[in-house]
């Protein structure tokens, strides 16, 4: 009763309109408008500039084809990555104690702001031919990882998996143990717990964590061109096989695989809605 | 089905300090707030590591901190029942009952069976497929006591489960529990700070005041002859510490009492009910042995009868009817003379 109270006191809040409040509201509203235009404009642009007639056969050309099912291997090859290594990643910073965990925190999140560019710049360092990772990992599998699918898979993992980790690890940080506790005093063991007690409770922020990471990784560029290069098939995803079209003067083709990005983030955004906007 | 503990553990202000041995018998651990009940329910259950001592489990040491040992709580044959029901969200009912059977190799089948045979038991037959968010209060502590039960453990832990339970569906709950616990075979514990509930569910009680235990026996003999303030106010009895000489007990403070037949020597308790108090303004000429001068503090009425708080050499509370606060004018304060005959004081030693 007391809560509902209070958010209709606040949301209800009589407010006459006064000459002053009226230029307030008018300087708030001006830069309000123009930051909604700059996100908005430019889609407007994109759909209005989009070769509805010929979108499905450019859509269906080989080599777009060839950058959609990359893209999709690439992004949900990044996503397995990103979850198999950032659940115990997440659970351990968040659960466990231990010297340097802010550090590695901060390190495994870099991703997220560092330039993609710089970050494959990085893993070309390390896992290049002359890398010492690179060298290293040759000699134990035979495997080269740049200029491959591998790598674009690669790349596309170390910028998506902190969206993945940072998720997960406030999901872990702000589960309720009372419930593990009950579980273990009925016999059940710490894998038994997890999976039945802690797993379902965190899933909704598992799944949003993964629709974060994959969306990251479908849109990845600047890591993928620099680590895996461009090439059709192997490492050409879909972000440079626009850039591509762009440079070759194919906008049509280019604006095509665009408005399926644009499709796929809108979709994200609407599956997430809840978490973010909440339902007031 | 024995439990044998020594818990030793520091914890923030509380230095818990308790020594149990308990067979196949209900025993209630009764105490104030902050005296380290659930602390020490939580040592046994394996929640707490001890600082120092020991805990055995049907002989088997379960966690002894001079070997080092130490047995996670999913190891330990023991059951809890929290006292917020603690059950698991999103689990239907029956599924919560059967999870300590699932957890333990339990084929699904029989666990199921199991679990719908303990829901009956409990009285919710009908609630198996639902969520606990659709149960009433009352409802998710039966499904949360036969989850604990289901598992048949050796010792059974109860911590509370009254407390957080409505008041209309408390006594239909504690008769459920009286009887599930006294058909369970093994040690069973439960932690209550309502003298109703441990009348109702124990045999013995355990009353555990700042980390120690203060008193342990049948219940008659705890509230009947109390060893702390805090069990003769909960049962509403004066209780006096004094030194015994013959029938003459001397306070703290200089005032003396005269007992009927003393125990002889050294420290006693004295113990007298409030309404073997009489209030006088002049002092009366009667049988009475003891004859104290003291002040009104304070009076609480209920219905005819009330209760005075009484200051002076002697600190103690009067109970009178509500006629005698009237004649006697003891809503002005002031001085009151307040008699006890010899025959009602109990005295017993320390």
């Amino acid at each position: 009763m007391a809560a509902t109270a209070r958010r209709q006191w606040n949301g209800c809040e009589p407010m006459a309109l006064t000459p002053r409040r009226w230029a307030g509201g008018a300087i708030l509203a001006g830069p309000a408008v123009v930051a909604v235009a700059l996100v908005v404009l430019p889609l407007v642009g994109l759909l209005q500039r989009a070769p509805w007639d010929s979108i499905v056969s450019e859509l269906t050309e080989r080599e777009a084809l060839l950058a959609l099912r990359l893209s999709l291997e690439c992004s949900l090859g990044a996503l397995a990555a990103s979850v198999a290594l950032g659940t115990p990643l997440a659970w351990v910073l968040a659960r466990r104690r231990f010297p340097g965990r802010s550090l590695v925190r901060a390190l495994v999140l870099l991703p997220m702001v560092l330039p993609p560019v710089v970050g494959g710049i990085a893993l070309l360092s390390a896992f290049g031919r002359r890398g010492f990772a690179g060298e290293w990992l040759y000699e134990l599998t035979g495997w080269r990882l740049p200029f491959t699918t591998g790598g674009a898979i690669l790349a596309e993992t170390f910028v998506a998996m902190p969206f993945f980790v940072v998720t997960a690890e406030a999901a872990f940080r702000s589960l309720d143990r009372r419930a593990d506790e009950a579980a273990a005093t009925l016999g059940a063991s710490p894998a038994y717990r997890f999976r039945r007690v802690t797993l379902p409770a965190v899933a909704p922020a598992l799944a949003a964590g993964s629709a974060l990471a994959w969306a990251r990784a479908l849109g990845e560029f600047g890591a993928t061109i620099t680590f895996a290069g461009n090439f059709p098939g192997t490492t050409q995803t879909m972000p440079l096989a626009i850039y591509l079209n762009l440079q070759s003067g194919n906008s049509g083709g280019a604006i095509a695989l665009s408005l399926v990005l644009l499709a796929v983030s809108l979709a994200v955004l609407v599956g997430l809605r809840d978490r973010w906007f909440g339902t007031t | 089905m024995t439990l044998t503990a020594s818990v030793g553990l520091s914890l923030g202000g509380l230095h818990l300090d308790v020594d149990l041995d308990m067979g196949e018998e209900v025993v209630a651990i009764i105490g104030p707030n902050g005296a380290g009940k659930t602390t020490l329910l939580r040592t046994l259950a394996g929640l707490l590591p001890l600082d120092r001592g020991r805990i055995t489990i049907d002989g088997t040491v379960v966690e002894d901190r001079a070997a080092g040992t130490r047995l996670p709580p999913e190891a330990r044959d023991v059951g809890v029942v929290f006292q917020e029901h603690r059950l698991f969200d999103n689990l239907t009912a029956l599924e919560n009952v059967a999870f300590g059977l699932r957890a333990r190799g339990t084929p699904r089948g029989d666990a199921r069976r199991r679990a719908t045979e303990w829901l009956r038991r409990v009285g919710l037959p009908d609630i198996a497929s639902q969520r606990p968010r659709q149960l009433s209060g009352g409802q998710a502590q039966r499904v949360a006591l036969a989850r604990a039960l289901a598992t048949e453990p050796a010792v059974l832990l109860l911590d509370e489960p009254l407390a957080a339970v409505d008041a209309s569906a408390r006594s239909e709950l504690r008769s459920l529990l009286r009887h599930e616990l006294s058909r369970y075979p093994g040690s069973r514990l439960v932690i209550t700070h309502d003298p109703i509930d441990a009348a109702a569910l124990a045999d013995r009680l355990l009353v555990l005041e700042d980390g120690t235990i203060t008193h342990d026996g049948p219940l008659a003999d705890v509230t009947a002859r109390p060893k702390s303030t805090w069990v003769a106010t909960m049962v509403g009895l004066n209780l006096l510490t004094g030194t015994a000489d013959g029938t003459t007990i001397t306070l703290p403070g200089g005032a003396t009492i005269i007992g009927a037949a003393g125990p002889g020597r050294g420290t006693v308790f004295v113990a007298f009910r409030p309404n073997a108090v009489t209030l006088h303004r002049i002092p009366p000429d009667g049988s009475a042995r003891n004859l104290w001068p003291a002040e009104v503090l304070e009076i609480t009425t209920t219905g005819d009868r009330a209760r005075i708080r009484l200051t002076g050499p002697v600190p103690l509370v009067a109970e009178v009817t509500a006629e005698a606060v009237a004649q006697l004018h003891l809503a002005d304060g002031g001085h009151v003379w307040a008699a006890v005959k010899a025959t009602e004081l109990d005295i017993y030693p320390t």
